[in-house]
C-alpha cells in the first residue's frame, strides 16, 4: 500500500523552509579531525527550491518487513534475541510549524550493547553479538509518529584524539517529502556525561542545542 | 516590535560516520537477511523509457584521495522531465523509473555507479527550462552535514548555456565542476570536496 493510498491529503508543493546554516554544524571543525580534508572551503551557492528539490521519492509501507523496526530480533536466529538493556525509542517527525510529517522514511543504525559495530572496517575489541545486526527502519504514521525497539548501544573509543569516546548513540537518517530535506543526525541519551566531551557533538555550534 | 515567528528548529545534522553502510546499505556491508535488497540499488527495469546511461565517479578529499566510505544518493526526472513523486503536478512520470538511487562508494576504489536514464528538462521556478541534470547528496565520515550538488551533462552545451542555475555561478571557472564528461557507457562525474576544483555545493 502506498502512502498515496493511505491519505487523502494533498501533497505540499511549495518551497521548504530554508535550512539554518548557523544552527547546523559548520563543515570545517578541526577538533573532529576527519572534517579537515573533507570540508568544502568555498561558500555554498544559494538555490531557491525548484521542482528538483521540492520533489522526492515516496516509500510505501509495503517495503517494510514486520521486524524492520525491531533490532532485537531482525537479525537474530529463530528463538534468540540480541543481548543488552532493551529499550523502546519513539517520537514524531515534525516540520518547522510543528505539524507531523507522515510517510517519512526513517533508517537507524547503531553499535551493539558492548559498543561494537557489525562492519568490516571496525576494529574495536568488544565482541560482536551474533544476534545483533544493528540496522532498522520504519515509516512515520499519519501523525508523523514512529517507534523502534532495540538494545541500548554502548559507548566506544575512536581514533580521533588519544582518548576520545563516542557517547552511546543511535544514527538516524530522515527522508521527508522532498530531496531538499535529506538529513542524517544522531540520537544521544539524556544524562550521559560523555555527551559534552564528544568532538562530534561539539561540531554543533552550541552543544546545548542538542540533536534529536 | 517584530512579532516572533516561533518556528521549530530542524534537528541538528551529525556526520553519517564510518558505519553509514550498516543503516543505509546493509546488504552491501554484508548484513544480509534483514532487508531483501538495499533501497535505491535499482532505478530502472526492462520497461523504463529513455536512453540508458551509467553515471560513475568518485568523491575526492583535499589531497585528491577518493573517499572509500562515502554514501551518494541521486534524484532525477525521467526521460520526459517528470519526477516520480507525489509533489509532481505536471503529469504522471514513467512508473518503471524510480528517479532515486543510493550507492556506497567502493571500499577499495572509491567508485560509485548508477544505472539510470538520461533525464529530460524540468522548468525552473519562473518557467524557463533548466538543462538536464541529476541532483546529488553526499554523506560520509568527516562530512558534518550532507552536501547537495547537481550534475549536468557535458554533451548538452546549448541547454547548459541557458540554464538558470548554472547562470548564477559568478566564478565561471567553477561551472565545469558541475558538468559530467561523456564516456563510453554514460557519464563520469568526480566530486571534489576541496581544492582548486572544489565542486559547487548548494545551500537549499
Amino acid at each position: 500500500m502506498s502512502e498515496g493510498m493511505l491519505s487523502n491529503r494533498k501533497p505540499e508543493t511549495g518551497a521548504f523552509f530554508q535550512r539554518d546554516r548557523e544552527w547546523h554544524p559548520q563543515a570545517y571543525t578541526p577538533w573532529y579531525k576527519t572534517s579537515v580534508l573533507r570540508s568544502p572551503q568555498k561558500a555554498l551557492l544559494s538555490l531557491d527550491n525548484t521542482l528538483s528539490e521540492i520533489t522526492g521519492p515516496v516509500f510505501g509501507h509495503n517495503i517494510l518487513g514486520a521486524l524492520d523496526n525491531d533490532l532485537i530480533h531482525n537479525f537474530a536466529k529463530p528463538g534468540e534475541s540480541a543481548i543488552g538493556p532493551r529499550i523502546i525509542v519513539y517520537g514524531r517527525v515534525l516540520d518547522e510549524r510543528g505539524k507531523g510529517v507522515p510517510g517519512a522514511l526513517l533508517e537507524f543504525w547503531q553499535a551493539n550493547a558492548g559498543g561494537r559495530y557489525r562492519h568490516k572496517k571496525e576494529g574495536y575489541i568488544a565482541p560482536l553479538d551474533p544476534n545483533f545486526g544493528g540496522c532498522g527502519r520504519t515509516i512515520t504514521d499519519e501523525d508523523g509518529g514512529y517507534v523502534l525497539r532495540t538494545v541500548q548501544p554502548g559507548p566506544y573509543p575512536w581514533p580521533n584524539g588519544p582518548n576520545d569516546w563516542r557517547p552511546a548513540h543511535i544514527h538516524f537518517s530522515i527522508f521527508g517529502h522532498g530531496f531538499a530535506q535529506r538529513l542524517i543526525t544522531q540520537m544521544y541519551f539524556e544524562g550521559d556525561p560523555m555527551i559534552p566531551l564528544c568532538p562530534i557533538v561539539k561540531t554543533i555550534n552550541d552543544p546545548r542545542r542538542s540533536p534529536i | 516590535m517584530a512579532q516572533p515567528l516561533n518556528r521549530f528548529k530542524e534537528s541538528a545534522s551529525q556526520t553519517a560516520g564510518p558505519y553509514v553502510h550498516i543503516g543505509l546499505t546493509p546488504n552491501f556491508s554484508e548484513i544480509s537477511g534483514v532487508y531483501p535488497h538495499d533501497l535505491g540499488s535499482s532505478m530502472v527495469n526492462d520497461k523504463t523509457r529513455g536512453k540508458r546511461i551509467a553515471i560513475t565517479g568518485r568523491v575526492l578529499d583535499g589531497t585528491g584521495t577518493p573517499l572509500r566510505d562515502a554514501l551518494v544518493e541521486i534524484w532525477q526526472a525521467d526521460a520526459d522531465g517528470l519526477y516520480n513523486s507525489p509533489s509532481e503536478m505536471r503529469g504522471a512520470a514513467d512508473p518503471n523509473f524510480t528517479g532515486w538511487g543510493r550507492c556506497a562508494t567502493d571500499m577499495v576504489s572509491g567508485e560509485f555507479r548508477f544505472e539510470t536514464v538520461k533525464p529530460g528538462r524540468v522548468p525552473f521556478t519562473d518557467g524557463r527550462l533548466m538543462a538536464p541534470h541529476v541532483t546529488f547528496w553526499i554523506v560520509a565520515r568527516g562530512i558534518n552535514i550532507g552536501l547537495h550538488t547537481r550534475m549536468y551533462f557535458g554533451d548538452e552545451e546549448a541547454a547548459n548555456a541557458e540554464d538558470p542555475v548554472l547562470a548564477r555561478i559568478e566564478h565561471r571557472v567553477r561551472v565545469p565542476t558541475l558538468v559530467a564528461e561523456p564516456v563510453e557507457d554514460g557519464y563520469r562525474f568526480d566530486i571534489h570536496l576541496q581544492g582548486e576544483k572544489e565542486t559547487v555545493f548548494f545551500d537549499i
